[in-house]
């Protein structure tokens, strides 16, 4: 594995399946009472996040903790970012602190990749502006596995054959450019359902397929898996209205009656309900929503162990 | 430097003129050329080598940012008139975007004595087309035009003039006293928040994208203005394949509009953001290989006319940040001959006479500048340039002449050498060094 997780393309094949089977031995530690290894124990984590991101932040920081490493929360609110400082100066302050690794989430694309030329530590990308969200993809393949694999039957094992549609605002959301890279990586068949302004111009050249229609993607979809849209986009155009939207693109009851028996439903949060997503079908048994939290911290630890290289492997297994 | 009263004899250089390519000497005195031919001689001149060298006339730059006043942090008339002489210009048109802006005749008055008194090249102001740049109502382009700086281009570069009708009214204006309106070509509705050219990399990047249509409808509208109103159009920067076809098509009607096209849209694509590194952040954004094929084929045939550097230097810290936090802009002055040997030369899509033409002439032309752009010739200015396109290729150094260190070309190893400059007889550069 490369240093730092910057975008889900710098994962192979073989990348990526190290990381799930790891948060699948990881994830039996949840289910005991002590959650805890001493694995990082003396590595410092920094949460370096100039966006408002509880839910995001919380999860790095279980994740980091569960594997006994020092967190240090440095949001840019109220910080000498406030002020005018420099991305550059954050950096070498952090750099001076000795982090180990420094996971970062900020509104500029591109902000991790730059992140990384001024420190030495490992840097995770939480989402950076509308180009990624590399965890968030590995947490949602976890989710898919074991849905769709059955558990620990999926060890080892790719996502190969398993059709996943992604709806909504692809053109601004990280979580889909991090998740068609990584899920294509792993076998399975991607489509992008969305409007025709909501997907980049040369959406052709992504490893994926493209439907302006999803009412005729949901029947063959194993996966369905809902993006936020931001109400704000419609004042640029990019959709008449919200109701407009929701009736052309948004997951209610009746469409999801037209998904396979099996099929799941995603979503990486947080939800407009009664926007892209009906309640009764975020509360459904298809959801995934709550598990994809949850597998969220597991599927962190195994990235911040990986990457940290953690000596004292967990014998969680045994 | 010498005084002007020495004569300098320019030994062996081959001459770029249109058709044949000769060896010959030149004898510089008192600001002119006074003889060309081979075996000359001269009691008391100064002797230049120049064997296996290129002479070009003084080249002249359209459109340079010299950022004084207001921006001396990035860049002075004294730092970028260096870094001019030492890419071969013996003049270059310093833009209006200043702080304050050179919308008035005592700014621009303020900019041509700062290029006289720095002497290392012609400064020639361009004023701006509206009251600080604001889009709104017109700068008062006559009282400049009458002013000590005389100026003749008016541009609101870093800025559209985006209303049609402020645009059709600058155009017409400016004929009274032979101007020409030099637009930057850039839709601002269609380009808000845009980092990257619209395509394949801006899509993968996640970088808002800047299509090509945002600069072709306004050429394509302001080629109809000019011709429907009978004025001067120049259009800056132009930076895709489509720009250049609708510049051909509206100059095979006859309408009077030119072009330039900067050293980096002949060289650098899009691509190269893939790194984030803001370097390359430049307004308009780098586009495709396909678009820089077509743009170097436009400069071949002669759609586009002339090259210009877009020279925009920034300070360090406006570039060592977040990409979209950056600032736009690159340097080009002192490689900007070598990225066109490299791109038109060495590709063999153009010969010297035709580096000449589109780096002095045609330049110079376009912005009325008396006194450059002269094929070399007894009689004529003594502004002229030794180049050896024979110099192995180096690595582009980032520290340079200019203030500021912002280059794309940086560690890109380069053709050519720059050996001297003369400005009316008299050396600027000597030995590839400020005289």
């Amino acid at each position: 594995m490369k240093r730092h997780l910057i975008s889900a393309a710098d994962l192979s094949r073989g990348d990526a399946l190290l990381i799930l089977d790891t948060a699948e031995e990881l994830a039996s530690l949840a289910d005991r009472p002590i959650k805890k290894l001493p694995t990082l124990r003396g590595r410092t984590v920094v949460n370096l996040f100039f966006e408002d991101s509880t839910r995001t932040r919380i999860s790095f920081e279980a994740a980091a903790k569960r594997l006994s490493a020092d967190v240090i929360n440095f949001s840019a609110k109220g910080s000498s970012v406030a002020k005018g400082e420099s991305l550059k100066d954050t950096a070498l302050t952090l750099e001076a602190m000795g982090a180990d690794a420094v996971v970062i989430r900020h509104s500029a694309s591109g902000a991790a990749h730059r992140l990384a030329g001024w420190v030495r530590g490992s840097v995770v990308n939480a989402g950076d502006g509308t180009h990624e969200h590399p965890t968030q993809a590995l947490l949602d393949a976890f989710t898919i596995r074991r849905r769709l694999r059955g558990g620990r039957g999926g060890t080892g094992t790719g996502l190969d054959g398993i059709r996943v549609t992604i709806v909504g605002d692809v053109l601004h959301s990280r979580v889909a450019r991090s998740n068609v890279l990584l899920l294509s990586t792993l076998g399975a068949e991607v489509t992008l359902a969305a409007p025709p302004t909501l997907l980049p111009l040369a959406v052709d050249t992504w490893p994926c397929a493209v439907s302006y229609d999803l009412d005729t993607e949901l029947p063959k979809s194993d996966v369905v898996m809902m993006l936020r849209v931001q109400q704000e986009r419609m004042t640029a155009a990019y959709f008449p209205s919200v109701r407009e939207y929701s009736r052309r693109y948004g997951l209610d009851a009746a469409r999801m009656a037209r998904l396979p028996d099996h099929a799941i439903v995603m979503h990486p949060g947080p939800m407009n309900r009664g926007v892209e997503i009906a309640a009764e079908v975020a509360d459904s048994v298809r959801s995934t929503i709550v598990e994809q939290v949850a597998n969220g911290v597991t599927t962190r630890m195994a990235v911040l162990y990986l990457l940290l290289g953690g000596t004292e492997f967990p014998e969680v297994a045994a | 430097m010498s005084p002007a009263s020495t004569s300098w004899l320019i030994r062996g250089a081959e001459v770029a003129g249109p058709g044949d390519r000769a060896v010959t000497d030149l004898l510089l005195a008192g600001g002119t050329i006074t003889a060309i031919g081979a075996g000359l001689s001269e009691a008391g001149a100064r002797v230049v080598d120049a064997g296996g060298l290129m002479a070009l006339p003084g080249l002249v730059d359209l459109h340079t940012h010299l950022r004084e006043p207001g921006r001396e942090d990035a860049e002075t008339v004294e730092t970028g008139t260096r870094a001019a002489a030492l890419g071969g210009f013996t003049a270059v048109h310093a833009m209006a975007n200043t702080e304050p802006v050179a919308d008035t005749a005592g700014v621009v008055e303020q900019v041509w004595r700062l290029g006289r008194a720095a002497g290392y090249c012609d400064v020639q102001p361009v004023g701006a087309v509206t009251a600080g740049l604001a889009g709104t109502r017109l700068a008062e382009l006559g009282t400049m035009a009458d002013s000590a700086a005389r100026v003749r281009v008016f541009s609101d570069d870093g800025r559209c003039v985006a209303d049609p009708l402020l645009m059709r009214r600058a155009l017409e204006y400016v004929k009274a006293f032979d101007g020409v309106i030099a637009q930057h070509a850039q839709d601002p509705r269609l380009t808000e928040g845009a980092q990257l050219n619209e395509g394949e990399i801006s899509g993968r990047l996640g970088l808002a994208g800047w299509p090509a249509v945002a600069e072709e409808a306004i050429i394509a509208r302001d080629c109809l203005l000019a011709a429907h109103v009978g004025s001067s159009l120049h259009v800056c920067h132009v930076s895709t394949a489509g720009s250049a076809e609708i510049i051909r098509w509206a100059k095979s009607k006859g309408w009077p509009v030119t072009a330039e096209v900067t050293p980096h849209h002949l060289l650098l694509t899009d691509e190269l953001a893939v790194g984030y590194d803001p370097v390359f952040k430049v307004n308009p954004p780098l586009r495709t290989a396909a678009d820089v094929a077509e743009l170097r084929r436009a400069l071949a045939d002669g759609t586009i006319d002339c090259v210009a550097t877009d020279h925009a230097p920034h300070p360090v810290e406006a570039k060592e940040t977040e990409w979209s936090e950056a600032a736009f802009g690159m340097t080009g002055l002192e490689t900007a001959l070598r990225v066109v040997q490299r791109a038109m030369v060495d590709t063999g899509l153009l010969d010297w006479a035709g580096v000449a033409d589109r780096m002095s002439v045609r330049p110079a032309r376009i912005g009325r500048l008396a006194g450059h752009g002269a094929l070399l010739a007894v009689g004529g200015p003594a502004n002229l340039t030794l180049y050896d396109p024979a110099a192995p290729a180096e690595a582009v150094s980032p520290a340079g002449a200019s203030k500021s260190r912002n280059t794309p070309f940086a560690g890109m190893p380069l053709p050519g050498r720059v050996v001297a400059t003369f400005l009316r007889g008299i050396p600027t550069v000597l030995d590839g060094k400020l005289a």
